[in-house]
């Protein structure tokens, strides 16, 4: 991407509102005009959960949906900087830096797009299933979880749900539900759009290889800065012109034939 | 308000420049932040090849700081002289070409090729990268390497020569003692401090080289007593550099004998936190009712005759 098409702006916005959807799985909704105009599916946000030194660093959120001048973030609480972030209210004003990073490309020649979400990976397909729907792509999504109650399918369409524990639908994990939706469905040219932990991208990405279908996967890193500055977050590349892409800039989303994930 | 300061007639606008590694080559965020409002800029360190650098995880967040061990990735210098340069040269503030390099020889490279070209303004020398193998500390926490390499660089360019000190040493003073009797012009106090982090779920190391440098607002009050330390030792400039997030940060730096300031981890924050930083601290001189930024320098006045850490040196 050129420098010249970035639109980055570092702000303060506002929660609109906050909400448990499950156990300890959370919405915050922040109202922007900048990042909702700028946003496109797979980018994200660095946001500042506190406002001192703990957490120090900024947290990448990638954007889950865009509603009018409203976007929404979906997270799970996993540390300090999380737990901030769920407890602000409505009104408080949130330090954002964004967005950041290469969008999902949606181009190509097919008519049904396979979104497979892991996890709370699967926070940008809301967005990204919008912007599909425009581009009148047919939509399956898989959506796997350890368990029925860590499962969030707002604002998805076409839902195979797996759970890993057999609570709710396909007993397994989600690469196993999409294989057997393979095995019995092959009618339409695909490409798959996959986010998840790398584990679960990584069987993906093979699944993706052996069919022969496309495959955009949207990669998380370790970053301090979100834009290119610190070096933080490499992804080891298969091309050999480098030996490492930036996932915060050159990311998050990938071809699956760019990267290797271990 | 007088900001500018000058080192070997170079003169540099205010007194806060961004620390080499936090800002790349200076050119990544002209779309977000005023760059022109810093002192300076202090790039990427470069070498004379490309660096991969090593592999994740290279960044741990600790408690008010950071560990990372990016190991030097960078574009290496033909590349960094071919596609960043170019824009650097329009800028309206100094340039400082930050070296790194895994034997004297190509300190000397890397410093000859710059110094052939226009809009590098100075030189930041890195004896102290704790994430390589080679040169890094074996350099910096070796006093006659230290030696030996700014007196060879010091024969190759009339340009400002800083060389930056670690703090992973007995007497970081000794080391800026014998970088100002080798010729350099300043010194930056200091690069980060050996750290370690343990995921203890995986009995794993955090960091893929078990180690990193532990920088931010956690190693701050460190950094001070380094930068006191070696203000005691040296008549040359001082770069303050460590955990600086604000304007009265930089001026504790200023107070206890840095010259100037380096902003680092703060800007992976804050992109135009440098920018902040400068224009808070030309406010409190303001405020002091001082005519020079500079009058901040030393400033800070005790009773004690003969600290604890003298009488330790």
């Amino acid at each position: 991407m050129s420098e010249s098409v970035r639109h980055i702006e570092q702000a303060l916005i506002p929660v609109v509102d906050r909400s448990e959807i499950a156990e300890g799985i959370f919405v915050v909704r922040l109202r922007s005009q900048h990042l909702t105009k700028y946003a496109s599916p797979g980018q994200f946000i660095n946001v500042r959960c506190g406002d001192g030194c703990l957490p120090l660093l900024r947290r990448p959120f990638s954007i889950s949906r865009v509603e009018g001048d409203v976007l929404e973030l979906v997270f799970n609480v996993v540390g300090q900087g999380t737990r901030m972030l769920a407890s602000r209210k409505r009104g408080d004003l949130v330090d954002v830096l964004g967005p950041l990073g290469i969008p999902f490309n949606i181009s190509g020649n097919y008519e049904a797009a396979l979104l497979v979400g892991g996890g709370l990976g699967a926070a940008p397909l809301p967005f990204l299933t919008d912007r599909l729907l425009r581009e009148k792509k047919r939509i399956h999504t898989f959506l796997g979880a350890r368990s029925a109650n860590q499962l969030t399918g707002r604002f998805l369409v076409g839902l195979h749900i797996s759970t890993d524990d057999g609570s709710k639908g396909f007993h397994g994990t989600v690469v196993d539900a999409l294989k057997k939706y393979l095995s019995e469905n092959k009618p339409e040219k695909m490409k798959i759009f996959g986010c998840g932990p790398t584990r679960m991208l990584k069987a993906l990405a093979e699944v993706a290889d052996s069919e022969g279908i496309g495959c955009e996967l949207s990669l998380e890193g370790d970053m301090a800065c979100g834009m290119g500055i610190c070096q933080g977050c490499p992804v080891e590349r298969t091309d050999g012109k480098k030996k490492y892409s930036l996932v915060c800039v050159e990311g998050p989303t990938f071809n699956s034939h760019e990267i290797v994930l271990r | 308000m007088k900001e500018s300061f000058s080192i070997r007639g170079v003169e540099f606008k205010n007194r806060v420049l961004v620390a080499s590694g936090t800002f790349g080559y200076g050119d990544e965020l002209r779309d977000v932040v005023d760059v022109n409002a810093l002192g300076g800029i202090c790039t990427k360190s470069l070498s004379w090849k490309p660096r991969d650098g090593n592999p994740p995880r290279r960044i741990v967040e600790t408690p008010s700081g950071m560990l990372n061990s990016i190991g030097l990735a960078n574009i290496g210098v033909h590349t960094f002289i071919q596609q960043k340069l170019p824009y650097l040269r329009t800028l309206d503030t100094v340039i400082i070409a930050n070296i790194a390099a895994s034997s004297v020889q190509e300190y000397c490279d890397v410093l000859a090729l710059l110094d052939g070209e226009e809009g590098v303004d100075g030189y930041e020398i890195n004896v102290s990268c704790p994430n390589v193998k080679e040169g890094g500390l074996n350099f910096g926490t070796n006093r006659e390497m230290t030696c030996e390499i700014t007196a060879k660089l010091r024969a190759l360019t009339k340009k400002p020569l800083i060389v930056k000190l670690t703090p992973n040493v007995t007497h970081i003073s000794e080391f800026a003692r014998a970088a100002e009797g080798a010729g350099a012009d300043a010194v930056s106090v200091m690069n980060t401090l050996i750290g370690l982090a343990v995921d203890i779920h995986a009995r794993k190391p955090k960091l893929s080289t078990i180690t990193g440098g532990l920088s931010g607002p956690a190693i701050k009050p460190i950094a001070l007593a380094k930068v006191y330390e070696v203000a005691q030792a040296v008549k040359i400039p001082i770069l303050g550099i460590g955990g600086i997030m604000t304007a009265d940060d930089a001026v504790e730096f200023l107070m206890v004998g840095a010259t100037a300031v380096q902003v680092g981890t703060a800007s992976f924050i804050d992109p135009a936190a440098g920018m902040k930083v400068a224009l808070g601290l030309k406010a409190f001189a303001e405020k002091q009712g001082l005519a020079d930024v500079g009058e901040l320098v030393g400033a800070m006045e005790s009773n004690v005759k003969v600290s604890i850490l003298q009488s330790w040196l």
